[in-house]
């Protein structure tokens, strides 16, 4: 091993081009897919770019996701974890068996089935925000007319949170997920969240209605405290990542036109172009991250007790031994097994709730605006490279 | 081809089903995996070593004897 593949290096976010991880995470890759990574509070853990690494750590259960455990790659938040966010119900940062309590709880409402049964009213809320952006007219921002708002209204439905309330809890999770917040700003927009969802589980509580927070209320044993939690996880894990998906996703499509065409006019060719778009562009801009509980060794590597690791699935997924060609948005080849949804116990639990809103939102799009197109030269269009989440902060379109 | 399902390492995020779900099923309850079909025909072997494969929490197994490598079935 040379001096200069063991030499740590420091996480880079910025990216040359809008659909492609930073180049530098790709070359390291190459190089040597588990390498030293200086955290900005001087700890010295791990940064994991290549598939078959990030598959086995996300699957392996002497990897923790505990905040307790954690360093944090990103120097705005370097003191932010250690002595917050450890809060009941925040089932993604909890082991097992902790862990396992609450998805058992919750796999049942987000099981293939159940989201098969959600198709007619995705359809419906697809339909009613298309119907909206004609009424309006050309051109508009189809992140706000369209990205935005169809996965939020679905998950409050879902939820049973008001969606009239959405620019209280979208302002307040754009703040968490910004990587330029303060930790002051992190907490005060936590706790207004978790303020207004402890007063809606109390609201549900005393007057169920017919959604999961009720059902959680009435028919489970999680506190207030914890439901609350776990209501403020599902909202903002189910509306910013398939909004970025569905933001990028056209993007990507519109530089694209032949995949656009396969897209909209082969109903059979969704359910693949959905994973392709998911691998090829990644949204999940940084990690996951995990903690080593003991030594662990891994293609060769000793990762020690205590040691934190940050997994870039933007750069597994790109992995030419695991993808063949990985950097060319191919939306007919099988691209199943990306690591997108992360992978092992945490994989995310709102998946096939996010893949239905794809199949149903980006055919509908691309039907409804035949001759949908940027508004502004594509250089123009701000990407996120500020957010946890990837993606574009606005998509002005026409058609 | 025998397939094992441990609903107790299963965290129910239904990839087996979504890859096969004549095989797969998912518990309305806890949506722990069901198994359909747990000798599922040899024509099936690909895609049940898809959906194996693809399982996130190695919950899903392939018993001994199987023709998961393409052997004959003996
Ligand atoms: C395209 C959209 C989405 C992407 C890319 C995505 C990505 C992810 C990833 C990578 C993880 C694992 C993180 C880790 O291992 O540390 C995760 C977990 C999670 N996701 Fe998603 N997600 C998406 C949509 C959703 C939706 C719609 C929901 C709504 C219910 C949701 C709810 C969750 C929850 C609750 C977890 C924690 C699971 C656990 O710890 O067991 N996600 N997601
Ligand atoms: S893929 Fe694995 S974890 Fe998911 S439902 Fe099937 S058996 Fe359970």
């Amino acid at each position: 091993m040379t001096e200069a593949t063991t030499r740590p290096v420091t996480l880079p976010l910025t990216r040359e081009r809008p659909f492609d991880p930073p180049d530098a995470l790709g070359l390291w890759r190459d190089e040597d897919p588990i390498r030293p990574l200086a955290y900005p509070d001087g700890h010295q853990g791990w940064l994991v770019t290549g598939y078959a690494a990030a598959r086995a750590i996300l699957a392996d259960p002497r990897f923790s996701t505990r905040i307790e455990l954690l360093h944090t790659p990103l120097p705005q938040r370097a003191m932010q974890f250690r002595n917050t966010l450890r809060r009941p119900g925040f089932f993604l940062r909890l082991d097992p068996p902790d862990h396992t309590r609450y998805r058992r709880l919750l796999a049942g409402q987000f099981t293939v089935r159940r989201m098969k049964g959600l198709e007619p009213r995705i359809e419906e809320i697809t339909r009613d925000h298309l119907d909206a952006m004609e009424r309006a007219g050309a051109p508009t921002d189809l992140v706000q007319a369209f990205a935005l708002p169809i996965p939020s209204l679905v998950i409050c439905e879902l939820l049973g949170v008001p969606y009239a309330d959405r620019e209280k809890f979208q302002r307040d999770s754009a703040v968490l997920l910004s990587l330029n917040s303060s930790v002051e700003q992190i907490e005060a927009a936590m706790k207004d969240l978790l303020d207004y969802l402890d007063d809606l589980v109390r609201r549900k509580r005393a007057e169920p209605d017919d959604d999961l927070v009720s059902g959680l209320a009435t028919e489970t044993d999680l506190t207030d405290e914890e439901l609350a939690g776990v209501t403020t996880l599902l909202l903002i894990a189910g509306h910013e990542t398939t909004a970025n998906m569905l933001g990028l996703g056209t993007f990507a499509l519109l530089r694209n036109p032949e995949q656009l065409a396969a897209v909209r006019d082969n109903p059979e060719a969704v359910d693949h172009a959905v994973e392709e778009l998911l691998r090829y562009l990644t949204v999940i801009h940084i990690g996951p991250l995990r903690a080593a509980l003991e030594d662990v060794e891994i293609d060769g590597r000793l990762i020690r007790a205590g040691e934190s690791v940050t997994i870039s699935v933007a750069a597994a997924n790109r992995d030419p031994e695991r993808f063949p060609e990985p950097d060319q948005l191919d939306v007919a080849r099988p691209a199943s097994g990306h690591l997108t949804f992360g992978h092992g116990i945490h994989q995310c639990l709102g998946q096939q709730l996010a893949r239905t809103e794809m199949r149903i939102a980006y055919p509908a799009l691309l039907r409804r605006f035949p001759g949908l197109r940027l508004a502004v030269p594509a250089e123009e269009i701000p990407m996120r490279t500020d957010m946890a989440i990837y993606g574009v902060h606005r998509l002005p379109v026409t058609w | 081809m025998k397939i094992i399902a441990d609903s107790g390492r299963c965290i129910g995020a239904g990839m087996c089903v979504l890859a096969l779900g004549e095989v797969f099923d998912q518990s309305e309850e806890d949506g722990t995996v069901v198994l359909l079909d747990p000798d599922p025909p040899a024509s099936m072997a690909g895609a049940v070593r898809r959906a194996v494969q693809l399982c996130p929490s190695g919950a899903l197994s392939l018993a001994e004897g199987d023709r998961a490598d393409g052997e004959s079935d003996t």
